[in-house]
């Protein structure tokens, strides 16, 4: 915000005809009663909320400490050395990289899909989108908790399909194997509304007319999609892919209701695995150490996916 | 706290006395406020502990007791920030073990000795003395012991009627596994587990490693001795749990299934065995699908078995051990109330009304349902009183006895590496 005023007051003051050198430095100086009134409270707010906690974060993160007194024992690099010899971080970071992986082919294209269908005016159009967005809308922790249900082998949705078709019920959540496979599901159900909703308002940006041109120059259906649509959605694709990232590394509050992490780490994420190593464990030192980590691989992802992939956006 | 609570006080009596005409702010500023802050989610209990507060005020004009609650995990969050700042509540729950003797060590709680050995110890003779033992490091008693627990087998008496096993016999853990096998032919679940919690699973290793090791060997594992907690015993306990898990005793899904599950899955009569803590046959029947589970004379009630070669015996016993810890700056009256908590009279009452297991000596007479009575008697000829080891061993170490546990009994690690984990964990808190 500071850097807009800045900046809009620099392109005026350096306007030689409509502005006297009188006004020039009374706009000059008028820059610094703005930042002085303005900046403060933001740059406190942020200096206590965001940066100390994150320096603070750093500095235990050297420490063996339980969070009682003050910390005491200097271990040096331990807390990391443990982090990357952990295969529960280990299985973490592949989850996150599943769901990433996860995001990009089933959700977005489905996503997409969905979104070209229902983005025209037909019939109940309006109707659908407030189906596929409900899910969205729904708080994570609560649709964990449904799910849970739904894959409960005992008394769930799943135990009346299987007794139905007269087969054991399976019990997802509690199979090493499968028990991620289950969450994936359940990821792509709660976000691709969202997702839908992002690409329903890239497609009514497009241009009509130039899907008309395409159609009086005789293009297919899925021509007009793969030569004119898609291409004009890029900075949308982009955006979208870039939210699955982060959302992503952030999924904590859907998993816990679900599995907790478990069996066995098999759905741990990295947020997860600083809650279960770390808060309850009472390894404050070893939590702020994963604490680093994550947001080190947060900053280092965000910047180049912005770098690389949405510098035009 | 207290001091800006008086202010407060001083402030706001200063103000009505003002506005009344009138000077006498002198009685209501005396009040000592003893802040209590609790976990338990039962209203029942609540209104119990209530009413002994009222009780204890209407004795002691002057003092003024406030409970406070906070959510089991929430309170386990919160605690260490708030030891250290001036809202520090005077008295609060403690589970003992490894977390009360970190609380200890930070100087912002204060040792009961004074209180509990006054008029040639009056106080702590009244008490179990394993329930104070439990609470003391270093030669201090840093909580008052307000109840105990014990971990036994609990099984429902038609089913294993059904497979024809007899509960008398089983007395080592050949034995149990044999039931098992009997159970599992005969088409019953055998073991309700709740492997997700994982803490329903470390019973199992808890007791097999205390069956192998012995009160001494423990002890000589903590202190390092014979390869701390890699040594044989536990290694073998380990093999022992892995053996049962071959059998897959558990229901189906007991990896996701928490431990409420587990007590419905006990309670509706899915499963013929759980190992649990002594208020069983009231949980249960709370979990279960009808609310009602389990009539109190179909479940019976054994102890953990022995193991042969083990240095352990039946009358070692595993379970909580629960006090209330004083803070640092708590008023001068604390200690008093924590005693009359303490008093024979109010554990029983405690022990009648909220089903507790009382520590006061003679307060268990008051306990009236017979499986209750049974774990109160067995109490009270407990050889050695073994707290929860993820409590005993510390919120980390626990974690990674909870861990392996898991891990172990459904074949996903071998008991030696498991044993191997324990010990290199434990490592670094013997410092």
């Amino acid at each position: 915000m500071s850097d807009t005023l800045i900046s809009a007051n620099a392109a005026l003051a350096g306007n030689p005809i409509a502005v006297s050198r009188r006004r020039k430095r009374s706009l000059a100086n008028s820059k610094w009663p703005v930042l002085i009134l303005f900046l403060p409270p933001a740059l406190l707010l942020f200096t206590v909320l965001v940066i100390l906690p994150m320096g603070e974060a750093a500095w235990y993160s050297f420490y063996n400490w339980n969070g009682y007194g003050s910390p005491t024992q200097w271990v040096g690099w331990r807390n990391y050395q443990l982090i990357f010899r952990n295969s529960a971080f280990t299985q973490a970071l592949i989850n996150n990289g599943l769901i990433v992986l996860a995001s990009l082919c089933v959700q977005v294209p489905l996503a997409l899909w969905l979104a070209t269908m229902i983005s025209s005016r037909i019939k109940g159009a309006l109707f659908f989108r407030l189906i596929f967005f409900l899910p969205y809308v729904l708080a994570d922790v609560a649709a964990g908790m449904i799910w849970r249900f739904v894959y409960d082998g005992d008394f769930g949705l799943v135990a009346g399909i299987s007794q139905m078709l007269g087969v054991e019920a399976p019990f997802w959540l509690a199979d090493r194997d499968l028990a991620m496979y289950a969450i994936l599901g359940v990821v792509v159900w709660k976000y691709f509304g969202f997702h839908m909703m992002l690409f329903i308002a890239g497609l009514q940006a497009i241009d009509k007319s130039v899907l008309e041109a395409a159609d009086i120059d005789g293009a297919t259906g899925f021509q007009k999609f793969r030569l004119v649509t898609l291409p004009l959605l890029g900075s949308t694709v982009r955006l979208s892919v870039f939210f699955a990232v982060v959302g992503s590394l952030q999924l904590f509050d859907m998993i816990m209701p679900l599995t907790g992490g478990g069996p066995s780490n098999s759905t741990q994420t990295m947020v997860t695995f600083l809650y279960n190593f770390g808060v309850t464990r009472m390894q404050v030192g070893f939590g702020s150490a994963v604490g680093v980590v994550l947001f080190v691989i947060c900053v280092t992802l965000a910047f180049s996916y912005k770098r690389v992939f949405m510098r035009n956006d | 706290m207290s001091n800006r609570y008086h202010r407060m006080r001083l402030i706001s009596a200063t103000a009505v006395a003002l506005a009344g005409g009138l000077f006498t702010a002198g009685a209501a500023a005396a009040d000592s406020v003893i802040r209590w802050m609790h976990v338990e989610q039962v209203p029942g209990n609540v209104a119990v502990w209530n009413q002994i507060a009222r009780d204890y005020e209407a004795k002691h004009p002057g003092v003024k007791v406030e409970l406070q609650f906070l959510e089991n995990q929430a309170f386990k969050a919160k605690l260490p920030t708030l030891l250290q700042s001036n809202d520090a509540p005077s008295i609060f729950y403690t589970w003992g073990g490894g977390v009360l003797k970190a609380q200890s060590e930070t100087g912002t709680l204060r040792p009961i000795n004074a209180a509990i050995d006054a008029n040639g110890g009056e106080w702590r003779k009244s008490i179990n003395a394993s329930a104070v033992d439990g609470l003391t490091f270093d030669g201090k008693v840093w909580a008052s012991p307000v109840r105990t627990g014990l971990v036994s087998f609990y099984y429902n008496k038609e089913l294993f009627k059904k497979a024809g096993v007899d509960a008398a016999k089983i007395a080592t853990w050949d034995d149990f596994l044999g039931a098992v096998k009997a159970l599992k032919q005969a088409g019953v679940t055998p073991i309700a587990g709740g492997g997700r919690d994982k803490w329903p699973l470390h019973f199992y290793w808890s007791y097999l490693s205390m069956r192998e090791a012995g009160q001494k060997g423990f002890a000589d594992a903590k202190a390092g001795k014979n390869d701390g907690f890699a040594g044989k015993p536990f290694v073998k306990a380990g093999e022992r749990m892995a053996e049962l898990g071959k059998l897959e005793p558990f229901q189906n899904g007991y990896l996701g299934a928490t431990w409420n599950d587990a007590l419905a899955t006990f309670g509706d009569g899915r499963a013929a065995l759980i190992l649990s803590f002594e208020n069983t046959p009231s949980t249960q029947a709370s979990n279960s699908t009808s609310r009602k589970g389990l009539p109190d004379d179909n479940i019976g009630r054994f102890p953990f078995p022995v193991v042969s070669g083990g240095a352990g015996v039946t009358t070692d016993s595993f379970g909580g051990l629960n006090g209330w810890a004083v803070t640092k700056n708590a008023p001068p009256e604390t200690e008093d109330f924590l005693r009359y908590m303490a008093s024979a009279d109010v554990q029983k009452l405690l022990a009648r009304d909220t089903q507790i297991m009382p520590v006061a000596k003679g307060a268990s007479e008051a306990i009236s349902k017979p499986l209750l009575k049974e774990v109160a008697e067995a109490l009270g000829k407990e050889t050695w009183h073994q707290n929860f080891l993820d409590q005993d061993l510390g919120p980390n170490v626990g974690a990674i006895v909870n861990d392996i546990s898991v891990e172990v009994v459904s074949g996903g690690m071998k008991p030696a590496a498991a044993a191997q984990q324990i010990e290199d964990a434990y490592s670094l808190e013997r410092k």
